[in-house]
């Protein structure tokens, strides 16, 4: 059976806990994980769970099906005219052909919703790994400490998706013009609309040959991740987490839950620092070094260190330290899989593919393409709450949003488009403790705690700029979340004014400590040649790649 | 007179068996100022955007403060502590999560799952005893004397003490009317009854205490968790509101579940064939006929901007559960019953840091008991339609739901 709960709206009932207790597991109070391929014999127990869900966040049959209804009512309450379809339009809906590239979370809900909105054409999924799409939240969680097996993340969706299925098979190029998608076995793809949802991969270690050793391992594939299971199972002396981002962290609570001594390296002044800030990020600290991590903040590592059986032994640190480690995980964020697209004449950087709010992706002039459209991990887009800054995010919430929206919008004519204006949640599971954000908390100048305290380790922080409110997280606090996303979509004041429940006795706003943009501008990516307006244009220069 | 607002009329015992054509006049007003000053929330958005709201408190003694007044001293014997459910956090926060502890996840996962073949086995039973009758009271006969008995064994409360604490729960319940008096007045009547329920269950406590059982009182007083232990008061407390609220709304799920499904003989018989039906079909319920039809007692801590209103600091809040389950806003063709309604977020159970602690038992219960009364009684006929009520508008329910049957089946036949 397969099983998926959006874990962005899941506040932490644990209903599903209660009812389908082998399936559904309460962390803490308010931290749920779960197997998402549970046996066949627990199905009954697995529905009462999924009705009995407050939010109704578990998903059995389609996740995409399920939740575009949820839309519906929604969008009643804005009556628009009825929107026509031109012929050309009825006519592509009909028997149009749609490729999508990249045949995971995004891929698939798009694909789901594609059908769910009417779709009949052809439909293409294409995607490099060979397996059916699964999830990945779970890799860096319930399948490192064994609970859940990495093959056992796979996504749920009905029969009903009629579609031709490419796995195992690269995308190497674009061909805009003639509509092609190109691919490593030498065929090529016709479609009238394209979905661009490529994600990202693991950042590698730097070092070629370090990177290589036996034991220097990344965790962003089920492969990735049934390796990593199968190193931490055979109970090595000690782990080294490269990097106290979400990933790093959630890799280190698993190794402590394992009882495995684990070392934590953040570069910065506390792990969760780039995402959260340094106020913030000392509560990370305190937990994580409760839960008996090493943690050492300020440090990097310089070099890894192998035996003559190419196994890796030691670690070198910037401090001058060495440390004896049998496994070293690479946590040190994603590069966006663009690369296929170098030459196509798309607005790719590093960041991802750039694209308007209806997810149409732009070209290289910066203007906006009427087919190509672009979800997931893989884009960038402007965000007019975030003064219309590009926002590139790896959220699973943004990557299934930001798909329907996509797949709606390429089935609809312009009247009907829907801009992707969804605030970006995150939620990350660690040391038994629920993260949840919502906003943009990088996007602040101040942060001040409304409700509980950092001392407790259960608290609401609100992130603020130029005296609004754009960003709130929450510890252990899931319920109250979908209030500060109201203060922020409403621009509400901030520092927050009123009284709440739960409130410190003074409420003082500091400084969110973020550390400073490190800004890589030895690229330059593009030069504009023409003297004219009718007659300039882009042309990308490859400097560094 | 100035005549009845909406509001009164729902409180009404005249319009009982049908509030429903009153929750959507009152929808037309989603947030309705009454006289005295409450607030009455009754539309879906409004309603889940206040139980989310951290300026809504559940602790009316914030009432008083707000005021002004200072809070009267106590009379009588000093009364027992606030159960979590009328309190706010931190201290909401700690009792419930000390309360779960022997109750569910995360500490106890399995228990109420577990329960599953003693609850099948328990409503058989009450179903054996009407064997040869040709009427039965659903209240009276089985939606009543199974939550009581659940309740009893999972609280270690021996069941056959039900007389002694029935009238103080039916008493505690009462409380929770508007009817019966103002905000004030009702939680002076709510402490004496919670300390005579207390008195009970301090006897009780002691027995426990000397002789640890599974049961939750005895988790309660006994419990070594990391973040300590309930103090003997709040222990007492919590157990006084579980042992009431486990008592007195299950009840109306089953019976209002029972009159709905004799309401709707298709769906019985369906029910009977399809006992899986019984999961979606109990959210329906919960959603369509919910025995909880509206909180009240909340109170705003500051002003509050909702749906073109303002809600002044240190007004007392009425949510509408019922009418907010109804919004078709929110659900499409609500007054239709659909037992297997998708997308069924009801508000039932409330929602926010209170949704209801029992939530998981009263499904299993419901979900059993009305597959079992399906599979059971044979070719039911409802003696009355509408049936009478109690009294309470909160906790909405039949008093007597007689059933006119042709017999009773034997248990696992089909
Ligand atoms: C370990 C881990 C833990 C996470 N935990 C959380 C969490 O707790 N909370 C949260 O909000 N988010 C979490 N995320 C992020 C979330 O999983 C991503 O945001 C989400 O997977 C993005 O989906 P996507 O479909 O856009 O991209 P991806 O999931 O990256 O999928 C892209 C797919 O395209 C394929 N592909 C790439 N290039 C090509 C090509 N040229 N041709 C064909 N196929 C190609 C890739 O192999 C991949 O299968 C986590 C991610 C990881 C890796």
């Amino acid at each position: 059976m397969r099983v998926v709960v959006d874990l962005t709206r899941c506040q932490g009932y644990a209903q599903c806990a209660f009812l389908a207790p082998s399936v559904f597991r309460m962390q803490s109070g308010d931290a749920l994980l779960y197997d998402s391929n549970p046996d066949d014999a627990l199905r009954e127990q697995i529905k009462r769970a999924a009705a009995a869900c407050p939010v109704q966040a578990i998903h059995i049959g389609g996740m995409g099906t399920l939740a575009a209804m949820r839309k519906e009512p929604a969008q009643r309450r804005k009556p628009r005219g009825p929107v026509r379809l031109t012929d050309a339009e009825a006519a592509f809906k009909r028997g149009g052909r749609i490729v999508i590239v990249g045949a995971s979370l995004a891929g698939l809900t798009a694909a789901l919703m594609l059908r769910t909105q009417g779709f009949a054409g052809s439909l293409t999924l294409i995607g490099d790994e060979a397996y059916d799409p699964y999830d990945r939240p779970p890799l860096s969680k319930q399948v490192l400490t064994g609970w859940v097996k990495a093959d056992h993340t796979l996504l749920p969706y009905s029969d009903e998706l009629d579609a031709d299925w490419h796995l195992g098979v690269r995308a190497m190029g674009l061909d805009l013009a003639g509509r092609q998608v190109l691919l490593a076995d030498g065929n090529r793809v016709q479609f009238d609309r394209l979905l661009i949802a490529t994600g990202a991969r693991a950042r590698p270690w730097p070092n070629d040959a370090e990177a290589s050793l036996e034991g220097v391992e990344v965790v962003r594939t089920r492969d990735d991740a049934a390796q990593l299971q199968r190193r931490l199972a055979a109970r090595p002396g000690r782990v080294l987490v490269i990097g106290g981002g979400f990933t790093g962290s959630e890799v280190a609570s698993a190794c402590r839950e394992l009882g495995l001594p684990v070392t934590v390296t953040e570069r910065g002044a506390t792990p969760l620092v780039g995402a959260l800030g340094g106020v913030v990020g000392a509560v990370a600290a305190a937990l994580q070094r409760d839960h008996g991590v090493d943690l050492r903040c300020g440090v990097t590592v310089t070099r890894l260190e192998g035996d003559a059986n190419g196994r890796l032994r030691r670690a070198h640190f910037s401090d001058g330290s060495t440390l004896n480690v049998d496994v070293a995980v690479v946590a040190l964020g994603a590069i966006r899989n663009v690369e296929w697209l170098r030459d196509s004449g798309l607005a790719v950087t590093r960041w991802g593919v750039a694209c308007d709010a209806a997810c149409h992706a732009f070209d290289i002039n910066g203007l906006v393409t009427g087919n190509i459209f672009v979800a997931g991990d893989v884009a960038r887009v402007p965000h007019p709450i975030y003064d219309y800054q590009f926002l590139s995010l790896e959220h699973w919430g943004n990557a299934v949003t930001q798909a329907k929206i996509a797949a709606h919008n390429m089935l609809s004519p312009e009247a009907d488009r829907w801009p992707h204006l969804a605030i970006p949640t995150f939620w990350s599971t660690q040391f038994g403790v629920n993260i949840k954000s919502v906003g943009v908390p990088t996007f602040s100048d101040a942060l001040v705690i409304t409700q509980g305290s950092l001392a407790e380790r259960r608290f609401v922080a609100v992130y603020g700029y130029k005296g609004r409110v754009t960003a709130a997280v929450a510890f252990d606090q899931p319920k109250w979340l979908e209030f500060y996303q109201g203060l922020i979509d409403a621009a509400a004041p901030f520092p927050p004014a009123f009284r709440t429940v739960h409130q410190p006795a003074e409420m003082r706003p500091v400084p969110p400590e973020f550390p400073k943009r490190a800004v890589s501008d030895q690229e330059a990516t593009v030069m504009v040649t023409g003297r004219e307006p009718y007659e300039r244009r882009v042309r990308w220069v490859y400097r560094h790649l | 007179m100035a005549q009845a607002s909406i509001f009164e009329q729902i409180l009404d015992p005249a319009n009982r068996a049908n509030p429903y054509p009153l929750y959507a006049e009152l929808r037309k007003t989603p947030v309705a100022r009454e006289a005295d000053g409450t607030y009455i929330v009754s539309t879906y958005d409004e309603i889940v955007a206040l139980l989310h709201d951290p300026r809504v408190s559940s602790d009316i003694r914030n009432l008083v403060r707000q005021a002004g007044a200072t809070p009267s001293p106590q009379e009588g014997p000093p009364g027992l502590p606030e159960p979590f459910i009328r309190r706010d956090p931190p201290d909401h926060d700690r009792l419930r999560k000390l309360a779960m502890r022997p109750f569910g996840p995360p500490h106890t996962p399995g228990r109420i799952d577990a329960l599953r073949p003693w609850l099948v086995e328990t409503t058989t039973g009450l179903l054996d005893a009407l064997a040869g009758k040709n009427q039965v009271d659903i209240v009276g006969d089985v939606a009543y004397p199974f939550p009581v008995t659940v309740i009893c064994k999972l609280l270690g409360v021996p069941r056959e003490d039900e007389s002694r604490f029935h009238e103080l729960a039916d008493a505690g319940i009462e409380t929770l009317d508007p009817t019966t008096g103002t905000i004030e007045q009702r939680k002076a009547k709510r402490d004496r009854t919670k300390a005579e329920l207390g008195q009970y269950l301090a006897a009780l406590a002691d027995a426990h205490l000397r002789q640890p059982g599974g049961d939750l009182l005895s988790g309660f007083l006994t419990d070594n968790g990391p973040n300590g232990r309930m103090s003997r008061e709040e222990v007492l407390s919590t157990a006084a509101l579980l042992l009431v609220a486990g008592h007195e709304t299950t009840v109306n799920l089953i019976a209002n579940g029972m009159l709905t499904l004799l309401r709707h003989p298709g769906v019985f018989e369906r029910l009977r064939r399809e006992p899986e039906l019984s999961i979606p079909l109990v959210e329906e319920l919960l959603r369509y006929e919910p025995p909880v039809q509206f909180l009240p007692d909340r109170v705003t801590l500051a002003d509050i901007d909702i749906a073109g209103t303002t809600i002044p600091q240190g007004s007392p809040l009425v949510l509408m559960l019922a009418a907010g389950s109804r919004d078709p806003e929110r659900f499409d063709d609500p007054d239709r019953f659909m037992p297997d309604r998708p997308n069924n977020s009801h508000l039932g159970f409330g929602s926010g840091i209170h949704y209801c602690f029992g939530a998981p038992l009263a499904r299993l219960e419901a979900q059993i008991a009305l597959t079992e009364l399906a599979c059971r009684l044979e070719h039911p006929r409802l003696v009355a339609d509408p049936p009478p009520y109690r009294p309470n508008p909160t906790l909405r329910g039949p008093l007597h739901l007689l059933v006119e049957v042709d017999g009773i089946r034997a248990a696992g036949v089909r």
